[in-house]
């Protein structure tokens, strides 16, 4: 976290005078449910991070491929695990719920205190 | 030149904001600030202003777009009364913190309930804790050169505030009386061209304005708008010397009136200063030592200046328009304000508060002229009678 600055040192009315420093402040501190690769392949449809409203999916543009998650600013809403795809064709049984964690998704959502490497 | 016309407080008002001519006015209907603002849209349809005329559907969204377009660097200009005031009353806060400066004419009348559409000050007394600047006018040339300041006061960069100019409803508002018109070019001289130092339609340099602010930094935001109130102080008088020397005015934080060698005083703001001010011609002819203190700022409070102007006398009656209820003594908000003053500044004579004309009900010169004589039998006796008095309520 950087250093405090007093009253004196910052912009008036809380306005921020530059672009794009969203990036400095880490507001993956807030998350209680963390992303998490299951069993089903990605597609690399590159659909949760177009949806992703904290540019929080790591892609490789070049290769066309999604890498992961950045876990510094995702705040866990969970958005990306909604429009996968890959998670709607999960094969259930009828009428079966998945959990949102259940191991069978592409993009599961972890509960951050359960969560092991 | 300037020139002499007879003009409503309202049409006054409107005057000022043709000659100001504005970027952006919102607005809604409200009486009885109505007038003014449907004669200035009269100046749009007529093509005598460039402003950008909105009309909303609610005094909310009115706020709500005079905060956008601030925002956006525009100079802007907006009216309301009482309701009106109360329906913008998130976003009134919200131009303050932002530091956005806009101008607000602002025609007093009482919140309902009951419903009521004559004058009295709850409306303003409620924005008080705002952090808006807030002027108080006697009468309509008073609310014409009090707008045209204001602009100058919001804009300062040491300020950055919005400003509320008030005026009587119906008393000034709707009285027609002789006012002062300055010329165009007088007027655009004097406010100058508003170049604000961030825009958010700066797509060059994009800004921020109103983001998310925590426990870390929410608090030293606040701290930065009671600055810009200690500047406010210096700015307006800075800026009521320059137009008193440009339009040969006598504006400053207040008007003492024969208050010098009077031994007591009563303290109001708004109209009925006016008429207070016959009553002390009227006593003075007797032999009695009485004079009037008549605030123009009230936010922000200029609490030394008061008491020094006070500290000389033997009694003070404060007249209050409205009534801050369940507060010591259920008193007015002038009262309170002032009370501490005085004490804090270890100024300690008698005083009383006067609640008054509530809901528009008249103030009579005998009504004034029984203050100042509880106040002339305080100074003998060394005390007040009673420390909060309803003028003229029915037992």
């Amino acid at each position: 976290m950087a250093e405090l600055k007093g009253w004196r040192d910052i912009p008036i009315g809380g306005m921020i005078l530059e672009a794009g420093n969203a990036v400095e402040y880490p507001t993956g501190t807030w998350r209680a449910f963390r992303p998490v690769f299951g069993e089903a392949k990605c597609i690399h449809c590159f659909t949760c991070w177009l949806y992703c409203p904290d540019s929080s999916i790591l892609v490789d543009p070049e290769n066309e491929k999604m890498l992961g998650f950045d876990l510094e600013h995702c705040k866990g809403c969970g958005i990306c695990a909604s429009v996968c795809p890959v998670n709607a064709k999960v094969r259930r049984e009828a009428g079966e719920e998945l959990a949102r964690d259940d191991p069978r998704l592409c993009i599961r959502m972890v509960e951050e205190g359960k969560f092991q490497e | 030149m300037s020139k002499f016309e007879a003009l409503t407080g309202n049409d006054a008002v409107a005057t000022a904001m043709r000659q100001i001519n504005p970027d952006v006015v919102a607005a809604y209907p409200i009486t009885p600030q109505t007038s003014t603002v449907q004669k200035f849209s009269e100046f749009v349809a007529d093509g005598l202003v460039d402003t950008e005329f909105v009309t909303v559907e609610s005094e909310h969204s009115a706020m709500s777009a005079c905060v956008g377009a601030s925002a956006a660097g525009a100079r802007v200009m907006t009216a309301t009364s009482a309701n009106g005031l109360a329906l913008m009353w998130e976003i009134v806060y919200i131009a303050a913190s932002n530091r956005l400066p806009i101008v607000m004419s602002l025609v007093n009348r009482a919140l309902s309930a009951p419903i009521n559409i004559h004058c009295d000050h709850s409306d303003v007394m409620g924005m008080r804790d705002s952090g808006w600047i807030i002027l108080f006018s006697e009468n309509a040339q008073e609310a014409y050169d009090n707008i045209i300041q204001a602009v100058r006061i919001a804009e300062h960069p040491d300020v950055l505030l919005p400003v509320a100019v008030c005026q009587d409803g119906f008393i000034t508002s709707h009285g027609m009386e002789r006012v002062e018109i300055y010329e165009d070019e007088d007027v655009r001289a004097f406010i100058g061209e508003y170049r604000p130092q961030w825009s958010i339609l700066d797509v060059d340099h994009p800004k921020t304005y109103g983001p998310l602010d925590f426990y870390d930094y929410y608090y030293e935001h606040k701290r930065q708008q009671v600055e810009a109130m200690k500047n406010a102080h210096r700015v307006i008088q800075e800026v009521a010397e320059e137009f008193n020397r440009k339009f040969n005015r006598n504006y400053g934080l207040f008007e003492a009136y024969r208050l010098d060698d009077a031994e007591v005083a009563v303290v109001v703001v708004n109209s009925t200063a006016g008429t207070a001010k016959v009553v002390v011609d009227q006593l003075r002819a007797e032999g009695l030592k009485v004079g009037l203190l008549k605030p123009r700022v009230f936010r922000p409070f200029p609490a030394k200046e008061l008491v020094d102007a006070l500290r000389h006398l033997k009694a003070v009656a404060v007249m209050d328009r409205s009534i801050s209820f369940g507060s010591m003594g259920n008193a007015g908000p002038l009262f309170l304000e002032l009370a501490a003053a005085m004490a804090l500044h270890g100024v300690h004579i008698p005083m009383a508060d006067y609640v008054f004309g509530l809901g528009g009900r008249d103030i009579l010169p005998s009504e004034i002229e029984s203050v100042y004589r509880d106040m002339l039998r305080a100074a003998e006796t060394g005390q007040v009678e009673r420390m909060v008095t309803y003028l003229s309520v029915r037992e």
